[in-house]
Parts: structure tokens; sequence; C-alpha cells
């Protein structure tokens, strides 16, 4: 498959190896940030084949799993409302709230439906006009331009049976709070491609200065990987701490400006609590005043809900890199993909679920 | 309320019934498992076969069901007519039988074209007649508009096991080769690209098909089959745990040996899905022991269907009963029993 092959070859990854154990003299921990990529490395193996003196730690960049509880509530409240069609991307729906989840909600007869982007719904909307369509806006800069769009698309339709339900969060306030707290001891972090797509890489400049670390963008196939983690390996083993682009293919330094200029207009920055992680200022995005009249939560009056996690997951600790998750008591007994304790356990990005995927120790 | 306490509140048991219950997953086998196997106990079911293999007057009869309720009822490759016959004929196949006689239970919703149903149940006399199988009993009820989609059919099928034939996972030893018989995960990315709306360059087409014929090849061959499944909801994934378990035995599987279609890869990328977990219905997973690999897969590949036949793992010597994947990079991971049905990513 063109485009992937070459990044997945191993003949391609051999000399990145190489280079990786020539270069490596000393021990060196890196949090990979997106949840995308912890799912590549244990996919993949990528960590079983690097110098053992390089370790790698799951950060906090996985959209499902800092969706806090208290908005899984809102969504599971919105959605049995009769004559609401509750859209969502696939992998929230399994993601428990306080009580239920969105499955559970399908199966007695709330109108739950699966989208691939935040304009299937505007359309189903403009098919649908007796009926209110929400949309579950979460995720970080990844998804917000698309889901901007969407906001604006429906206002230009002016589209009066459309809301959005607005958890949208970035990425650099998590990566200051990690190094602040001093939690993990990260000495680089992979910064997350796709992130970086959309936002450039200027955000991240006053944070390698300040904490002095290795910031580097990087994608999420075998070769993109094992690039990011030399360049951090080389600036480290060099006593330099620099925002590097190891995933150029992709990703412009300046990012995507159309993008920017789109979330801009649409979304304003606020402080945002994480679940797991509790509140982090300037770490969110909600829907900007002219748009407020598409906010799901002023529309069905949801605003004060608000769940807590249960206090046997551990989830805070796994996001912020001091937990390995087959360290988690909870793991694989009482926290399992059918009957997940908190979002880490289900996501298709949750570094629980990926462990418990492709490493889950067995009984014989 | 104690740390230890093991009724928290906020995990949530299973009281109703969830999609994931009918996905091929872990949760479906849970279910099967705790709530079915035991109340029907008995030597046949607990075999855990595709098809049940009964002992009749000296004579091994298979018997299977099946029940169809895709939505879109025709996709790119086939329809529900068809794969209704298709899908019960394979599972008497994997039982080492060549069917026989199936019948049809229709459940039909008010208002459904009649052109329509003489459009499907045509779909099934013409795959019956490629099968060489005889429809002989059948049912039809009509449910209110509303209550049903369309059309729901069910198909049991018999056929009769020749003597000397004895396969099941119980059958796998270490040692064995695992084959496919081609590529896996069209019918499942045919399904959901018409389903969703989904529309890529190079359409996916079902691999929707009988693979009767693909088993006989073996037995005329002269291989010694130890098992036959036919990998449908779940895929490949699915099929190759459920046999890690009932054997207790290792499977490895070689990633770069397993055969994947562009176009399924490609949009697997794009939608964040794995194909080893998508469902076919055409295609044969078989075990033999490796020294007979080749001559199997020249027997399949004589076959039209079976032209993309290819090797994939094999039973390792001890383990654990579960199925690791060796990857392109040589490395090794975990090929685990999903959940429920997988679910498209975010980003």
């Amino acid at each position: 498959m063109k485009f992937l092959d070459e990044y997945r070859d191993g003949a391609a990854v051999q000399p990145l190896l190489e280079a990786l154990r020539r270069r490596t003299t000393r021990p060196w921990t890196l949090m990979e940030v997106c949840g995308g990529q912890t799912h590549s490395i244990l996919r993949f193996g990528i960590d079983q084949l690097l110098p053992p003196s390089i370790r790698l730690i799951h950060g906090p960049g996985c959209p499902v799993c800092v969706t806090p509880v208290a908005f899984i509530d809102k969504a599971l409240a919105i959605a049995e409302r009769p004559g609401v069609i509750f859209c969502s991307f696939g992998d929230m729906l399994r993601v428990p709230g306080s009580h239920s989840d969105l499955f559970r909600v399908k199966s007695r007869g709330g109108d739950v439906r699966v989208v691939y982007s935040a304009l299937d719904a505007v359309q189903l909307a403009l098919r649908e006009p007796e009926r209110e369509v929400v949309f579950f806006a979460v995720g970080f800069e990844t998804t917000a331009p698309a889901n901007a769009l969407a906001a604006r698309e429906a206002l230009r339709l002016g589209l009066a049976n459309f809301s959005m339900l607005v958890s949208q969060v970035r990425v650099p306030p998590a990566l200051e709070l990690l190094l602040a707290s001093g939690a993990a001891q990260v000495d680089a972090f992979l910064a997350a491609g796709h992130v970086c797509a959309v936002m450039g890489t200027v955000e991240y400049l006053p944070i390698a200065a300040r904490y002095h670390v290795p910031i580097v963008v990087t994608g999420f196939e075998p070769v993109d990987l094992l690039r990011g983690i030399l360049e951090c390996v080389v600036q480290l083993e060099e006593g330099r701490a620099e925002v590097a682009n190891a995933y150029e293919r992709l990703v412009p330094s300046g990012g995507n400006p159309t993008a920017r200029a789109l979330m801009a207009g649409v979304f304003q920055v606020v402080d945002r609590t994480w679940r797991g992680l509790g509140l982090i200022p300037r770490s969110g995005m909600a829907l900007a005043e002219a748009y407020a009249q598409l906010d799901a939560e002023q529309r069905f009056g949801v605003s004060d809900l608000g769940g807590t996690d249960s206090p046997l997951c551990r989830s805070g600790e796994v996001l912020l890199g001091i937990l390995d998750p087959q360290n988690c008591p909870a793991y694989g007994t009482r926290c399992t993909p059918e009957h997940p304790l908190g979002a880490t356990m289900v996501s298709a990005e949750g570094a629980c679920a990926a462990h418990y995927r492709y490493r889950r120790p067995r009984e014989d | 309320m104690s740390e230890l306490n093991l009724d928290c509140p906020l995990q949530l048991p299973f009281d109703t019934i969830q999609m994931a219950h009918g996905g091929g997953g872990r949760i479906m086998h849970d279910l099967i498992e705790s709530m079915l196997v035991p109340a029907f106990s008995n030597p046949a079911l607990e075999a855990r076969g595709d098809a049940a293999v009964l002992d009749l007057d000296g004579r091994a009869l298979a018997f299977t069901t099946d029940s169809f309720v895709v939505s879109p009822r025709s996709f790119p490759g086939g329809d529900i007519g068809e794969l209704a016959v298709y899908g019960t004929v394979n599972d008497l196949a994997c039982a080492g039988a060549r069917p026989r006689f199936l019948s049809c239970a229709l459940i039909l919703e008010e208002g459904l074209a009649l052109a329509e149903l003489a459009h499907l149940v045509d779909s099934m006399r013409r795959a019956a007649v490629r099968c060489g199988v005889s429809i002989v009993t059948g049912d039809t009820k009509v449910v209110d508009r509303g209550k049903g989609d369309g059309v729901y059919i069910n198909t049991a099928g018999i056929g009769l096991v020749p003597a000397g034939r004895r396969v099941g996972p119980k059958e796998v030893r270490p040692g064995d080769a695992v084959l496919v018989s081609g590529d896996l995960g069209r019918h499942g990315m045919a399904v959901l690209s018409v389903r969703e709306g989904l529309a890529f360059d190079s359409p996916v087409v079902s691999d929707c098909a009988p693979v009767h014929l693909l088993a006989e090849a073996l037995w005329t061959a002269g291989v010694e089959v130890h098992c036959l499944r036919d990998p449908t909801r779940g895929g490949l994934g699915a099929v190759l745990n459920e046999i890690a378990l009932d054997s207790r035995l290792t499977l490895e599987v070689l990633e770069q040996e397993v055969p994947v279609s562009e176009p399924v890869a490609s949009a697997c990328e794009l939608l964040g899905l794995d194909p080893l977990y998508l469902a076919c219905e055409g295609r044969l997973v078989v075990f033999l022991p490796e020294p007979q690999a080749e001559a199997a897969l020249a027997a399949l590949r004589r076959l039209p269907e079976g032209a993309g036949a290819a090797c994939i793992g094999h039973v390792l010597e001890r383990g654990p009963a579960h199925v690791t994947l060796r990857t392109r990079l040589g490395t090794e991971r975990i090929l685990d029993l999903p959940s429920g049905a997988q679910q498209p990513r975010i980003c």
C-alpha cells in the first residue's frame, strides 16, 4: 500500500535501529504523547526493537480517555431524550459515564448513531428537520477544525435543529502540567504528529526552552516513530533540547493556517477538566459567543450535570505516564474492555486497552 | 463501602442485550458459554463445531443452523438470499460434511416489495443449485411494519460426513500449519462501505461464496485435515482464538503471510479497523500437518475461489492457549479475541 508499506518495511527500519544503538550511551525515558502512537508502538512491537536503555512511557493524548465523566453523563442525558438523534464518533460509545454508556442508552431506545465526520451530522439535521440532531464534538486539535467547519456550516444553513456537545482539548497545556508537576521523569517527548499538522510547532518552543526538554514531532508508522525516537536520543546525547520535526512528510512547521483560522473563529480557549487529571487551565475549547446558539449543554439544560470517576480507576496515573497499565491492580481483572472502570481501557487509543489487546499476560 | 467491595457502582454489568452480544467477540462468546451451552448441555453441542455431528444409525450426520439479518440486503458481491444458503452450506462443509438439504424460514416485514422478495428467493434458488443442495422445507412469518428490517432469513442444513473424516478444534496438533483459502475481510468491508455510505476508489466486493468445493478438494488431495472453519463474524482473529481455546494450544500467525487485498487494507487504515477481525463469507481456514501444507495449497489453488490460498501460521509445540502474531518487523504481540464489533476510531 502506497505511503504505508515503505514506512513499515523491515529493511527501512534496520538503519534507524542501528543508528539508535550507536548513539545511545545512557538510559533515556521518552514519552509518546498521542494514544495513536501508543497503539502503533504496541501493535508493531517498536519497544521490543529499541536498545534496552531506552524506555517509552505512554502520554495523555487519548481524546476519548480524557473526556470528563461529566461530559459523558451530559451526552447520556441528551441521548436519552425522545426526538434526539445523538451522533458520535464510534469509539465514544463504550466509554462509561457514572451509570451507563451510549451503547446502553441505544439498547434502551435512544437514537445513537456513529458518524465519521461532524458534517455527516449536519447533513442528518438537514434531512431530519423534525428531530434534534446533536453531535458529540470531542478530540484534540486534530478533530477541532472539521468540527468547527460543521458548526460554521450549520449556522450558514440556518439549522435550528443542530447542536454540539463540545469537549475539545489542547495538547500543550497538558504537557506543561506534566512537566511542571514532575510526576513522570520524562527526558523527551514524541509530539503528536497529527496535532502538529494543524497547529505547527510554535506552541512547543517555550515548553522545550523552559523545561530543557526535546520535543520531536513524530508520526505513527514504524519508520516515523523510530525517526522521532532517534532525533530525541541524538538531542539528549548532545545535551540539546529543541523542537524538531521528524514527520516532515506530513507536518509543515507552520501547520495548517486555514484550519487554525477556522478553529479560532468557532471555538474559544477555556479551562477544562480532563478525566483522570483534573482541571487544566486553558486546556480546552468551547464554542465562541457567536456560536452559542449551537451549544447543546444550554439547549438541553445539562450544564450542571456531572459525575465522578471510579475510585478504583487509576487512569490519571496512566495518562501521566506514572503507572504502567499492567501494574494497575484492576488491570485485566476488575477492569477489562468488556467491563471498563475508565476510558483508558475502552478507547482505541487508550493505553490500558492497547496493553490488554496486544500484550495482556495470559494465565496458562 | 470497603475498598475491596466488588459491587463497584461504576462498573457496568450487562442486564440487557447489547449489539456486542452478536458481534462475534468475547462478549458474545461469554453469553454462549455462560447461558446457552450450560442450558442445552450435551456432547454434540460441547464439541463446539460449526455444525453438530450426530451419529444416526451408524452414519455421521452434520446439522447446523444460521440466521441472516444483514443490512443492507444487497451489497457488492452478493445479497442476503445467497448468503443464507452459502452460510449454512459452509458450516456443514467445515464439519467435513457433504451438504445435502436446507430449510428456509423467512421473517418478512409488512410492506416489503414482493419484487424484492422474488429477487432474493431467486438468489437462494441459484445459490442452492450452485451448491448442489435442495431447499426441502420452510416457514413464512410476517411481522408488523417497523418490527423487522425487511427480511430476516434462517436456514438450517444437513449433510453426511463420509467415513474417516474427523475434524474439529480438538483434532488440532502442535506442528499443524494454518492455511487460509484467500484474502481476508472483504465481506465485512463491503457491507460496511454500503451501510455507511463510504465511497472508495476501488469498491470492495464481498467474498460471499460456498467453500464446500474447497473442502472437498482437500479430501480428494488426500491430506490429513484436522480442522476447518469459515471465519465469519469476528473474522480470522475470532476463529483462531476459539480454536486456541478449544484445543488449548498456542497459534502463531505470520503477519506478512496474511493475504489482505489492497482496497480492504486501505479502507481499514482509513477507518482504524483491523482486517483480521472483519468477516469473510467465502473463505476457509484449514489446520493440517505442516508437511502436507504445500499439497493442500496446491489443491486449493486449483479452484478459482482458492486462487489466493496461503499458509499464514502454525500451531506451536506448547504454550498458553492464545494466538500470537509475528509482525513484519519480527516483533511479537497477542492477536486477541475482540470484545464486540470494531468501532471506527476518532482520529
